[in-house]
């Protein structure tokens, strides 16, 4: 069954300062509340390999104070406002919420961080062992918590993906020095280098006027041109074995795929939701409820900007050999590369991201997060254009997909063993 | 490209502009819309946004507090989707996500939902389902095994995680071990559940159970009608059966636990009973709560966390319980700073004790909570959940506007007696799990 889809479509307006700045107003009037959001075209792929890290911790650091304000956050919680920002390998992004009333004060805010900071050295100690906690926290308290630490050295041998966002290791974190950070801030925090997306109840006369005010004067920075290594091919399988004491053993299999914008890519997202994305999905129904070799099985990829990794990952029940394991995998990966995906199959997973995308595009905050992303990837109508290219895959390609994707060469598995 | 006129006056980056406190504000909580349907269960809904999406939840008397062997209510929950007399779980499942549906069910202590989220234009086409598993659930006994035998796994993983150890022993500490809030379930309890355990428990909570329902969205026009059609005949009744609570909280005030040996990290939990929000005090405790833990800027975050550099997160809360609950601060820090933590939690607590807050940081405080509570009431779905919890806990809007006059009008001293008398040490229960 296809029905018509019109995406709804998100409306927005673009334009650039003097200095380089690229600012974006997506105009709702139906919300009381604003958002801001700063997009800085720096991630943990930037990073010199023997300070990984870097991008995270200094994200960090952009809420120590800023060369007029001697405080971020309390401004903005006097003003009604919260905030939050992530880090990824590709991208750093800050945004906030706040009563659209108060919208200069983002401005105010925003503007002066990206000005220059306060490069505290009290600060870069106190976030130093904060970032520390985080890493114990997330990576080495939890079990199966270094997996992707290790994978990803396996499946990179070149490329920064290599190292995960919050840094190859502790050490480099710990030793990271005041100098350091100066240096990454006047490299990639820049308006050259950054997008400003505004979004709520605004109009565009007052965003465009608020922009030059504050931002307007801001020197533009030296443009960074991303210059990275190149991840060869891999030209044969990788494997590693771990032993941890953790209850039950693991399996974690990685191919290469596209870049985020090659039309390989939304093929590819879509496998992913036919293996691995539900209940009805084939690694659940078969590996888990069929045959149960597995007591959890899951398949997803990266989303990265450059060439990401496709992953199967599961726990194996207990009792169960990992061979036997392994061999279940295959064959559902032959399967799918021998036979085309049911009509039907293919719908259902363009349906899922129809419905994902409308229920996305509720949040404010998520609507600004993505159109500064995709201007950040070339250009922020690629939102409105994302759901048809999905819709336009066919049972064909994605069998080609698949028959590209799924080669021993190109794959990389992790064998997680319970040492009990 | 823009220029800047030269006649523009030099900016002067240290002065703020000028806000709006939203402590002035006045905020609404829009009205629900309600239908009861021909079986007495009542629908509450607020039709409204821009995206074409719907949200219902079916909130049926179904929790863990009803359940007389452990894991009982948690496991029919869990199964609803795992077949009926004319589906298989692959089917049921086939059905929702071809329509890019979730059906989605939770069980709490009092409370158990279904939630459908779909494109509203699929409701027509949904719902009969959810009836169909709402009267026609089979349990088989394959799909009984494997939730089992893949709970069991899941505990054991779980339970290497010092948090989840924690989250779990300051609930009994609390409450007692024989308390639905205290109760927790062990690889024994999974693998003594029968089928008809769940069969039983099935006909009594949901079949002759009773139910609320929620929902949100940008509906049909015929919403009410395609409600009644297709759930206005389920058997239900209007009463919510009784529930007992045997409250024992521990005997024994401080704890350290042993989890992992080679743990870097401990699980903190500080907690003591609180009343629920009937209680004078539950409104007042929000604002202090929030200045003590609450957010980010808050006393424990902004001397744990950004002072002292030994957690990544501290918060305190309110446990959003029915019957009553607990004020609870909760954190991870390094091993070799876990007590000096605890100390400085104490000494937050005494500083609020002893010391005014200042006119500033009050205004700051209410700034916050009433800007967040403006962004909370922003579309359909934040309106039903704020609705909702109002309806379970037996409250309506007076609620919601008393709280918002609290917000505004609290003083200092009021947060000053409130800390004196429940942020008290001897009244807390102190836990480290590593």
């Amino acid at each position: 069954m296809v029905w018509l889809k019109f995406a709804a479509m998100i409306k927005f307006e673009r334009f650039t300062l003097g200095n380089g700045l690229r600012v974006i107003v997506h105009v709702d009037k139906s919300t009381p509340m604003a958002v801001l959001d700063v997009i800085y075209d720096v991630g943990a792929r930037d990073e010199n390999p023997e300070q990984t890290g870097f991008a995270h911790l200094f994200e960090h650091l952009m809420f120590g104070g800023s060369v007029h304000i001697p405080s971020y956050d309390e401004p903005l919680q006097m003003a009604g406002g919260e905030n939050n920002a992530y880090t990824t390998n590709d991208l750093t992004n800050y945004y906030l919420q706040l009563p659209a009333e108060n919208i200069e004060t983002a401005f105010w805010l925003e503007s002066d961080r990206m000005l220059s900071l306060a490069f505290d050295e009290n600060s870069l100690e106190v976030q130093r062992k904060v970032v520390v906690e985080e890493f114990k926290e997330h990576y080495i308290n939890k079990p199966y918590g270094d997996v992707w630490h290790k994978l990803r050295t396996i499946a990179y041998k070149k490329h920064p993906y290599r190292w995960m966002t919050i840094g190859k290791e502790l050490s480099h974190v710990e030793n990271a020095r005041l100098q350091d950070v100066k240096n990454f801030f006047f490299k990639h925090y820049t308006p050259v280098n950054a997008i400003v997306t505004v979004a709520g109840n605004v109009s565009v006369e007052e965003v465009r006027r608020l922009a030059q005010k504050w931002f307007g004067d801001l020197p533009p920075g030296q443009k960074y041109t991303r210059n990275l290594p190149k991840e060869p091919e891999q030209t044969a399988p990788a494997f590693l074995e771990v032993k941890a004491p953790v209850p039950l053993d693991a399996l974690y299999k990685c191919w290469h795929m596209s870049s985020r914008l090659d039309r390989r890519y939304y093929i590819a997202d879509l496998v992913t939701e036919i293996l691995g994305g539900g209940a009805s999905s084939r690694l659940y129904e078969r590996l888990v409820k069929e045959q149960q070799l597995f007591s959890n099985i899951h398949c997803s990829h990266f989303g990265s900007a450059d060439e990401g990794l496709l992953y199967i990952s599961g726990r194996l029940v207990k009792g169960v050999k990992m061979a036997d394991a392994e061999q279940a995998v295959s064959r559902e990966l032959a399967r799918i590369k021998t036979e085309p995906v049911g009509a039907d199959e293919l719908q259902k997973v363009k349906n899922k991201t129809e419905s994902m995308m409308a229920f996305e595009d509720i949040s404010l905050i998520n609507r600004a997060n993505s159109l500064a992303t995709y201007e950040l990837l070339g250009d922020a109508e690629l939102m409105n254009q994302e759901l048809q290219s999905y819709q336009s895959v066919t049972v064909e390609e994605v069998q080609k997909e698949c028959a590209a994707i799924f080669v021993d060469s190109n794959c990389s598995t992790l064998h997680y063993l319970s040492n009990n | 490209m823009i220029s800047t006129p030269s006649n523009a006056p030099a900016l002067d980056r240290t002065i703020p502009p000028i806000i709006k406190d939203a402590v002035e504000f006045n905020l609404t909580l829009q009205p629900y819309q309600k239908r009861t349907l021909s079986n007495g269960a009542p629908l509450y809904y607020v039709n409204d946004g821009t995206e074409e999406v719907a949200l219902v939840e079916l909130v049926f008397n179904a929790g863990n507090c009803y359940e007389t062997k452990n894991m009982t209510a948690s496991a029919t929950s869990h199964l609803l989707k795992n077949g009926t007399k004319n589906k298989s779980a692959l089917e049921i499942n086939e059905h929702f996500e071809y329509y890019g549906a979730h059906l989605n069910r939770s069980c709490r202590n009092e409370i158990a939902s279904v939630t459908l989220h779909c494109l509203s234009k699929h409701l027509t086409v949904l719902l009969p389902v959810i009836k169909e598993i709402l009267t026609e659930s089979v349990f088989p006994e394959r799909e009984l095994d494997i939730f089992k035998q893949n709970s069991i796994q899941q505990l054991s993983v779980n339970l290497k995680k010092c948090d989840f150890v924690a989250d779990r022993s300051i609930d009994q500490y609390l409450y007692g071990a024989q308390h639905p809030y205290g109760r927790v379930s062990t690889q024994a309890d999974i693998q003594a559940l029968t089928r008809k355990d769940v069969l039983d428990f099935y006909t009594d909570f949901y079949l002759n159970g009773s139910c609320q329902i929620f929902a949100a969205g940008k509906l049909p026009q015929d919403f009410e009608q395609i409600l009644e059609v297709s759930l206005g005949d389920l058997r239900l009744h209007g009463q919510v059966p009784p529930v007992s609570y045997l409250t024992a909280p521990s005997t024994q005030k401080k704890s350290r636990v042993t989890n992992d040996a080679s743990g870097v990290q401990g699980a903190i939990r500080i907690a003591r009973p609180f009343p629920n929000r009937h209680h004078p005090d539950f409104k007042p405790a929000m604002v202090l709560n929030t200045l003590f833990g609450g957010f980010f800027g808050s006393r424990l975050m902004s001397n744990i966390r950004e002072e002292k550099g030994y957690t990544y997160g501290i918060h305190s809360i309110l446990e959003n319980h029915l019957h009553e609950s607990a004020w609870v601060i909760s954190t991870e820090a390094g091993t070799d700073v876990c007590e000096a933590t605890i100390a400085e939690v104490y000494k937050e607590m005494k500083i609020l004790r002893e010391e005014l807050i200042d006119e500033e940081e009050l205004l700051l405080v209410k700034n916050y909570m009433m800007g967040l509570t403006l962004g909370d009431l922003d579309g359909p779905f934040h309106v039903i959940a704020r609705w909702k919890s109002l309806i379970l806990n037996g409250l309506d809007d007076q609620f919601f506007y008393d709280y918002i006059q609290t917000v505004k009008t609290i003083s200092a001293a009021q947060l000053q007696e409130l800390s004196a008398k429940y942020l008290v040490p001897e009244d807390f229960f102190e836990l480290v799990v590593i």
